[in-house]
């Protein structure tokens, strides 16, 4: 079997990387390389070995059965002459024989009697001594002797009496003949067991490989570049659908760490164009319509710069608000959990805007829990808690109150800033969290529409969502309530 | 003060050059970390302003490492475009003592630069510090203004004990959230703001000569000339 080798898959051509053209082996691997075909042979091997092995013991039970089963009547005959030699000597014995060979209708047994001396045949369906057996030893012989005039292998037993030598024996075609039958049947029944050995073989690899075959594909296809693509699942649970739903998972996140990456770009495109053209204008605007009297010109011209570095420091500051996001976002940052004490992290927010809300005529209160331990990144959580306080003191008028809880309930804790703003409309909440994003009424007040992408950053990258609702429902204003719903280590 | 700077990028160092030389100090310039490294291990300085990527194999971090291990205990600011808070802790964990992201504003660059000089020395703990007429005991943490008591809540003695330590000095607003809120993060409005007016309401009201001081386009300061 050769391998194929493919330039990425379908009629797309692959991005030449680095000017070297990047191919991907998608084809069968190299026989022996395959892990296919070594489970394969494996599996081929268990196979035929157990069948042996099964064979082996079937061999036993019966052809060995029946030699058994030949040899214990052979020596039942054997006490049993003996014991009658014994009772009625010379003549006794050759009457039992005479009667044995009478009744046996199967003609299956042979007997031999002759004296030890002479050698001369007293009784038996035997015309003389078989050449191949000894007269002394044994007692068990195999032998060829005419029997019934035919040539026949027989099973001799040997007795020797103090003047007499006995032979009992048994035909051994019937036994043979059935040996025979057995063995044929068990050769046959090797070949199909290597056959179907080798079939099972073959069709474990070809599974192995189909069911290998969406993996390398959807691999293929996003080293071609297309990320969207996903290792189909059959359905079946099993090892296959357990490995592909992984690589997916994993193909996702890679996707979302991508989607920041470009929303990042996107933002930067769009948004912080805008600022920098806005910038831009200005400081040309100053130069070009500047007065020529020196006092005022330069006036201007300082007013024009101050104003491009304050610009600039905005522009600075939403670029770090985006990378904050997008960090958050990526869930780099998951690594950096650790376990703190949330009422105090809330607590210190508090007291860091209980000031600015002070000096606005508001009130900011808090209702937190003694203690209660979170597992997650403290400073991401206190910026995202800061900027729904930030945001809470903007909207809320003079006289209003803020109020900041937190508590737990089963599995979970709720973080809450409640102010008296003007709320959210329902059909706004669900873009709150975008980028960029200010609801029609907050277009006066100042803002980047950052802050609530970060909290709602911040809260899946805890595991968390970011609830939106009115505060207060049916009073008007309704005011807002940002819930930062968190689950508990 | 004597100051090192090491950056790779000729405009930056430039203006930062400048910028600390019109201040009053000393500068020398290394425009790659092995030069930088030649520098500062031959020579006395009060505090080295180190970019974290340089050219040239050794970069910010390594060479704050390989200072260390000498037994150099320079105070070192970094300057960097890296932003990300573990960034931050990997610089600091190296051996650094202060992290500046860029692009920054000059004022806060002195500031910092200014602060780390001239921290106070170790073996003199002092429990009292002094600004004209207004004195706080670090012991009993109260503040005291011409002999008359001066109530404060905890926040507000320690913005004030940092002010204090620093008298004389700039302290922008982003070392004041760092250094008293350990805040790394540049909130939205300016809270900083509020508390100082708060913390002034209390230290500087009903006396004739005001001591904190705002600084325009920097921070506060708190000293005794007006």
């Amino acid at each position: 079997m050769s391998f194929r080798t493919l330039k990425a898959v379908s009629g797309r051509r692959s991005r030449p990387a680095g000017g070297v053209e990047e191919t991907v082996r998608l084809g069968p691997p190299r026989l022996l390389r395959s892990a296919g075909f070594r489970f394969a042979v494996l599996f081929a091997a268990m196979f035929t070995s157990a069948a042996m092995i099964l064979m082996a013991v079937f061999w036993w039970a019966t052809s060995g059965a029946l030699v058994r089963q030949t040899d214990a009547a052979i020596r039942a005959d054997a006490i049993a002459l003996t014991e009658r030699w014994r009772e009625a000597q010379r003549l006794g014995l050759i009457e039992a024989i005479e009667e044995r060979l009478a009744e046996d209708m199967a003609g299956e047994a042979i007997y031999l009697l002759v004296e030890a001396e002479t050698g001369r045949r007293l009784a038996g369906n035997l015309d003389a001594w078989p050449p191949g057996v000894p007269q002394e030893g044994g007692p068990w012989f195999l032998a060829r002797v005419p029997h019934d005039g035919t040539p026949t292998d027989a099973r001799f037993y040997l007795v020797n009496l103090p003047d007499l030598r006995l032979l009992i024996g048994r035909d051994e075609t019937e036994r043979e003949r059935l040996q025979g039958m057995l063995t044929e049947g068990l050769i046959w029944a090797s070949g199909a067991v290597v056959a179907f050995a080798l079939l099972g073989a073959w069709l474990m690899r070809q599974a192995l490989e189909r069911r290998m075959r969406p993996a390398f594909a959807t691999i293929a296809a996003i080293a071609d570049g297309n990320l969207a693509s996903r290792v189909a699942l059959s359905g079946r649970g099993d090892e296959f659908d357990r490995l592909a739903a992984t690589m997916n998972v994993m193909l996702d996140r890679i996707g979302t760490l991508m989607a920041g990456v470009r929303g990042v770009s996107d933002a930067i495109a769009h948004d912080l164009r805008t600022p920098i053209a806005r910038a831009r204008a200005k400081l040309e605007e100053a130069l070009a319509s500047a007065p020529e009297g020196t006092a005022t010109k330069e006036e201007t011209l300082r007013a024009a710069v101050e104003q491009g570095i304050a610009d600039l420091d905005n522009i600075s500051r939403i670029f770090q608000a985006l990378l904050r996001i997008a960090e958050a976002e990526a869930g780099a940052r998951r690594a950096a959990f650790a376990r703190f004490d949330l009422p105090q992290v809330l607590a210190d927010a508090a007291e860091l805007y209980e000031a600015t809300a002070e000096a606005r005529e508001q009130s900011l209160t808090t209702d937190l829990p003694r203690r209660l331990d979170l597992v997650g990144d403290r400073d991401l959580l206190l910026q995202a808690v800061a900027n729904l306080l930030d945001n809470a003191i903007k909207f809320t008028p003079p006289g209003g109150a803020v109020l900041l809880s937190a508590r737990a309930t089963e599995g979970w804790v709720e973080i809450a800033v409640s102010d008296d703003g003007p709320g959210l409309a329902p059909e706004d909440r669900v873009h709150a969290g975008e980028r960029f994003f200010r609801a029609d009424r907050s277009r006066g007040t100042p803002g980047s529409g950052l802050g609530l992408s970060l909290v709602q950053a911040v809260a899946s990258l805890h595991g968390g969502e970011l609830r939106l609702e009115d505060a207060a429902p049916g009073r008007e204003p309704p005011g807002l309530r940002a819930t930062l719903r968190l689950p508990l280590p | 003060m004597r100051i090192l700077l090491v950056e790779d990028d000729a405009e930056v160092a430039r203006f930062v050059r400048k910028g600390l030389q019109e201040a009053g100090h000393t500068v020398e310039h290394a425009a790659n970390g092995r030069d930088g490294l030649f520098l500062a291990a031959s020579e006395q300085f009060d505090v080295l302003v180190l970019d974290r990527m340089l050219p040239g194999g050794v970069d910010g971090v390594r060479l704050v490492e390989t200072l260390r291990s000498q037994g150099h205990r320079a105070p070192v600011l970094f300057l960097s475009a890296l932003s990300a808070v573990d960034e931050r802790v990997k610089g600091l964990k190296a051996g650094g003592d202060d992290y500046l992201v860029k692009p920054f504003a000059f004022a806060e660059l002195l500031a910092r630069v200014e602060a780390l000089g001239r921290r106070p020395a170790v073996d003199a703990p002092a429990t009292r510090l002094k600004v004209a007429d207004l004195e706080i005991d670090l012991l009993s943490r109260t503040v005291s203004r011409a002999g008359r008591r001066i109530e404060v809540q905890p926040r507000e003695f320690q913005l004030l004990e940092h002010l204090m330590r620093h008298a004389g000095q700039v302290v922008t607003r982003t070392m004041l959230l760092e250094k008293v809120w350990d805040y790394h993060f540049d909130p939205q409005t300016n809270v900083i703001d509020v508390h100082v007016s708060r913390l002034r309401q209390k230290v500087d009201k009903g006396f004739d000569r005001p001591l904190i001081h705002t600084v325009r386009n920097a921070g506060y300061m708190i000293r005794a000339e007006p």
